[in-house]
């Protein structure tokens, strides 16, 4: 049986809620688990801490971006620099002793970040929690040739993994996108890259309207060629108070229809484990081994703090957000010593969805009873076993013991399947 | 006359002389301004002051209101010094103004000696306006024509005069122009009141004869009974029988609506008012009743009493499941006001408990369950209406031929045993704009109407067809509106019961049948409507992780068969530790929306489809 570790287990402080002076950190008993024998063998990185820094800002706002991102004239990186090394600070405090696995560095355009903030960052990071051997350092670019000028000071600051937005490798739809770099820019900024930084993986957006799928078989082609260990492919979704939503609402556009997304989105799987890459979520393909440590953190459900504007975090059950606008962010870090607009204590049933929607994005899936470990119920209050079965004869989820996994077939189907099998 | 001074009066016990009554009623079509007049009639003699007069003052309910139709029968007594010098007593009774309530609007007609005809002098004559004519003037009234909204650019007058001469066949030489809101030609209105309506005859010494107009419930007097007394005097006190009900009560209260309750000694022949005698039940009294003396009764009943027959059915069953008990205490209170529908506790496979209701016809449905839906705050599931077929049954092993009546498809006994279907019939009479006229003819047709006649005024066709009610409970309504921009407007009576192919069709998804839309249709009209159907529901029923047969079928028979496909995609392209709260809210919201839906075969069918699905929109 895969191990079924209990994540750590204990409560944070009731009486205080939020921050422990440093040195009155209480020693928590099983803090980090050891890794269990038989668990999976390249993913098993569970008790690590990651750590997620949002970077607010962008020079302009895609069209179909609804992240928390923002358009300012001038950031005053003094202040910047000194708030997030801030709110990094309390998270530290109140959650002392874990190891750290990963940084990610997201938002927002973080590759716009002074490289010196970035070092500052990842070095007080790294005082705080004692980082594992193999850390993984993430940071997200465009690749503009700007852009691309700085990754030789980020790799120096730590950076270890970037993540191009690359998008497209098409000029015409880069520009439909919104995006400021060309399709030569975008390579040579990846070539770059690959230079400096021992991981690389970029984005693509794909089932465009009106993408083929001859069109997206030749670029997905030409995009596995680069030889990059990751990939990230997403179905172009029309999100709410996006700039795509309004034109779409407008009639300006009509999006490619979800039958064909779906054949689109067989295509890419097939294409991508052909290459080596096979998906291990739904939108994200890796050589084995070379998964987003960091991201898999999220969808196994472990512990991350998330610092910056917006940033939410989950540390043992108790669950974190920071306040979304840039300037009412900064204000809060220097009025209270942390920029957190919420924090609760997420009831079991809570967290047993989250755990559940999160991992069954993975194609190594859920282990039940670590869930209810995890959250304090019984695997039988986890899911609807009937719904299960049902699901199961129709091919679409897989039950091994405890282990549950959504199958190929299933995977595109998922937000459906959860709403019939998740019992909480 | 100060109300005190009056309330003083009628303490001495007088019945007003039979000379100085009038009772008349308004016909007029829904918008062409009743209302309004009868504000400014009771403004204009004083009944309620201007800071007291809301606008509308007769329809009490939000919803006659809202609609602009008068449900309940209501009343109002108006003092007015005529010309000559004169007091008289002008009862106005305000007549409910639908087809679904004719019954009730006969009673109150036959409590009148005469009408106003209100046509609005831009839109003219329509149907409904027609019918209550016609009725008027069976029941022989003197007929006041009264050209309302002349103030409107639009208005002409002469051509509606034209119109009443020509479609009613009344002169209209002396129609008094007016215009309620404006308070143009009231006193004119008045003046016609007394001069050309008849009073009332009757002998006060005669033993007691009196019609139960209406009647309705009130927290703080229990039923009010509204009259018209025709011979005999009614006095608090008094020993009354239901000569129909065949039951005996005590008067406690005598009394009329100016529009403010006031009580009276005593009501003479000619007069209209209320009674109340500690009836805690609307359904103990009947409209058309006739009310005499228990101890000194008159020799035979008012003709025309008739009791009234729910036409159409459907059940209402709760959204939340819950919500039973809730249903069944509104259904109570409602009827405690309207005793004319009637409901019974039902099951359905799949819709649950609910109620099997009848109604005196669609609108009077609507009205229910619109007043269910906002007074009562309950989300309620409607299946689709029915009416009542009579089916003639062979023996079988246990039991004797017989003829039963079917109120619910869902009760379809076995086909083999059915010699005959009899179906309820109308004639229905339709007011339609030339230019509508051929879209109008092609729905009757469909409908399998019969075309009696075809007549034309001016720019428009007066059209009268027969059709089976189940034809017209079906989406009939909808269907006029759109194809004349609702311009046409449409009246009807039934006609008796005849003969029909009809037969039942079960719709399937996923091979399970939905009970609440199973339906009873003409053989011939069985194979559109079923694909109409199966088109629909493939419409409104989401795609599932499964594909879905949609089926109509008649007995065993598929007629119409849709496929639902399965659903290829419904995923969140990107998901990461940001978006798990959001996430899990959205699972929470689809989670309880699946509450709201019903299941059949592991068919989540929501509640919005049935509805939809009901309401069948562009047929042909």
């Amino acid at each position: 049986m895969e191990g079924s570790l209990p994540l750590a287990t204990h409560p944070s402080d009731p009486a205080t809620g939020v921050s422990h002076a440093p040195g009155m950190a209480k020693e928590l008993p099983g803090a980090i688990p050891a890794p269990a024998a038989g668990s999976l063998p390249s993913l098993e990185r569970e008790g690590e801490l990651a750590l997620y820094v949002h970077w607010p800002f962008c020079v302009s706002k895609c069209p179909y971006c609804d992240f928390n991102s923002h358009v300012r004239d001038s950031v005053d990186q003094q202040a910047w620099r000194d708030a997030l090394l801030r709110d990094l600070a309390h998270e530290a405090a109140v959650l002392p002793g874990r190891r750290l696995g990963s940084i990610f560095f997201g938002g927002g355009t973080p590759s716009l970040m002074p490289p010196a903030t970035v070092a500052a960052l990842i070095d007080a990071a790294t005082r705080h929690w004692p980082a594992a051997d193999d850390i993984e350092i993430t940071l997200e670019a465009n690749p503009s040739s700007v852009e691309a000028a700085r990754f030789a000071d980020l790799a120096h600051a730590g950076i270890n993994r970037v993540s191009l937005g690359l998008q497209a490798l098409d000029d015409q739809v880069l520009g439909w996108l919104g995006r400021a770099h060309g399709v030569a820019e975008g390579l040579a900024a990846l070539d770059t890259a690959q230079n400096h930084f021992g991981r690389v993986s970029f984005d693509l957006i794909y089932a465009r309207p009106g993408q083929t799928p001859e069109a997206w078989d030749a670029e997905l082609r030409r995009a596995l060629s680069f030889g990059t260990e990751h990939l990230s492919l997403y179905q172009l979704t029309i999100e709410p108070g996006t700039q795509f939503a309004t034109r779409v609402a407008k009639g300006e556009f009509v999006p490619l229809d979800p039958d064909a997304g779906a054949e689109l989105f067989e295509q890419t799987r097939a294409a991508t484990a052909a290459a080596g890459l096979p998906a291990y979520e739904i939108s994200n393909h890796a050589r084995p081994g070379a998964e987003s440590r960091h991201n898999l953190t999220y969808w196994r459900y472990g512990n991350y703090a998330g610092i910056g504007p917006g940033a939410h975090g989950r540390r043992d059950g108790r669950a974190t957000v920071r306040r979304r606008k840039p300037e009412n962010w900064i204000a809060r870090v220097e009025a209270n010593g942390h920029g957190i607009e919420r924090e609760d204590d997420l009831p079991p049933e809570a967290r047993a969805q989250e755990a559940l929607l999160m991992g069954l994005r993975l194609a190594e899936g859920v282990d039940l009873a670590r869930i209810a470990a995890m959250s304090g119920l019984s695997v039988g209050q986890l899911v609807d076993a009937a719904a299960v079965d049902r699901l199961a004869r129709q091919g679409l989820l897989a039950r091994d013991g405890e282990r549950l996994t959504v199958t190929d077939a299933g995977m595109l189907l998922l937000d459906a399947i959860l709403a019939e099998i998740v019992a909480a | 006359m100060a109300p005190a001074n009056r309330s003083a009066l009628c303490e001495i016990f007088v019945t007003v002389p039979l000379d100085r009554i009038r009772n008349f009623s308004i016909i007029a079509h829904i918008d062409h301004g009743k209302s309004t007049l009868a504000d400014r009639l009771i403004q204009r003699t004083g009944g309620l002051t201007d800071r007291e007069m809301s606008a509308q003052v007769l329809d009490n309910m939000d919803i006659e209101k809202e609609r602009g139709i008068t449900i309940k029968a209501q009343t109002v007594r108006l003092d007015y010094k005529a010309k000559d010098g004169k007091d008289y007593v002008l009862n106005l009774m305000d007549t409910p103004g639908h087809v679904d309530f004719a019954y009730e609007v006969s009673r109150s007609l036959a409590a009148c000696e005469g009408a106003l005809l209100v046509v609005d002098a831009a839109q003219g004559v329509e149907a409904q306006t027609l019918a209550n004519v016609y009725q008027s003037i069976e029941h022989d009234h003197e007929i006041v024509p009264v050209i309302n909204k002349i103030d409107l650019p639009a208005a002409e007058p002469d051509k509606v005069k034209a119109e009443i001469e020509d479609i009613i066949g009344l002169p209209a030489d002396d129609a008094v122009l007016a215009s309620a809101k404006a308070g143009i030609g009231i006193d004119e209105i008045l003046e016609a009141i007394v001069a050309r309506i008849p009073a009332p005859k009757g002998d006060p010494a005669a033993p007691l004869k009196a019609m139960l107009v209406d009647s309705w419930y009130d927290p703080y007097l229990g039923v009010v009974i509204l009259i018209r007394v025709v011979e005999g005097t009614i006095r608090k006190g008094q020993q009354i029988k239901f000569m129909q009900a065949d039951t005996v009560h005590l008067v406690d209260r005598v009394g009329c609506f100016r529009p403010k309750i006031e009580q009276l000694g005593e009501m003479g022949p000619g007069e209209i008012g209320f009674i109340t005698a500690q009836i805690k039940e609307v359904s103990q009294t009947a409209v058309g009743d006739t009310i005499t003396d228990a101890k000194k009764p008159t020799a035979a009943p008012l003709p025309g009493f008739k009791e009234v027959q729910p036409v159409v059915f459907c059940g209402l069953f709760p959204v939340d499941a819950a919500d039973f008990e809730k249903l069944r205490e509104s259904l109570y209170k409602l009827r405690l006001n309207d005793a004319s529908f009637s409901f019974e506790a039902e099951s359905s496979a799949a819709l649950g408990f609910g109620f099997r209701c009848g109604f005196l016809g669609l609108l009077h449905l609507e009205i229910i369950q619109e007043r269910l839906t906002r007074e009562y705050d309950l989300d309620l599931i409607t299946t689709a209406p029915s009416v009542v077929y009579r089916l003639h049954l062979s023996h079988s092993k246990t039991e004797d031929a017989k003829v039963i009546e079917l109120h619910n498809p869902a009760d379809m006994p076995d086909p083999n045993r059915i010699d005959m279907i009899e179906e309820p019939w109308i004639e229905a009479t339709i007011y339609v704009p030339d230019e509508y006229l051929g879209s109008l003819l092609k729905l009757c047709q469909d409908r399998r109407g019969i075309q009696k006649n075809l007549t034309y005024v001016g720019g428009r066709a007066q059209i009268t067809y027969e059709l089976p009610l189940n034809e017209v409970v079906f989406d009939f309504y909808d269907r006029l509106k759109s194809i004349s921009r609702g311009y046409a407007s449409f009246d009807y009576h039934q006609i008796g019961y005849r003969e029909g192919d009809l037969v039942k069709m079960s719709i399937m998804v996923n091979g399970e049948p939905v009970d609440a839309l199973s339906m009873i249709v003409h053989r011939g009209a069985a194979e559109a409507r079923g694909r109409h159907m199966c088109e629909r529901l493939k419409d409104l029923i989401p795609r599932h992780l499964f594909k879905i047969p949609v089926q109509a079928a008649i007995g065993g028979k598929v007629i119409a068969r849709e496929t639902i496909a399965a659903m290829r995609k419904d995923v969140t392209a990107k998901c990461y530790g940001g978006d798990a709260t959001r996430k899990r809210k959205l699972l929470e919201k689809q989670k309880e929306g699946k509450k709201r839906m019903r299941e059949y075969g592991n068919v989540n069918i929501p509640q919005e489809a049935f509805i939809a699905a009901l309401r069948m929109g562009d047929e042909s």
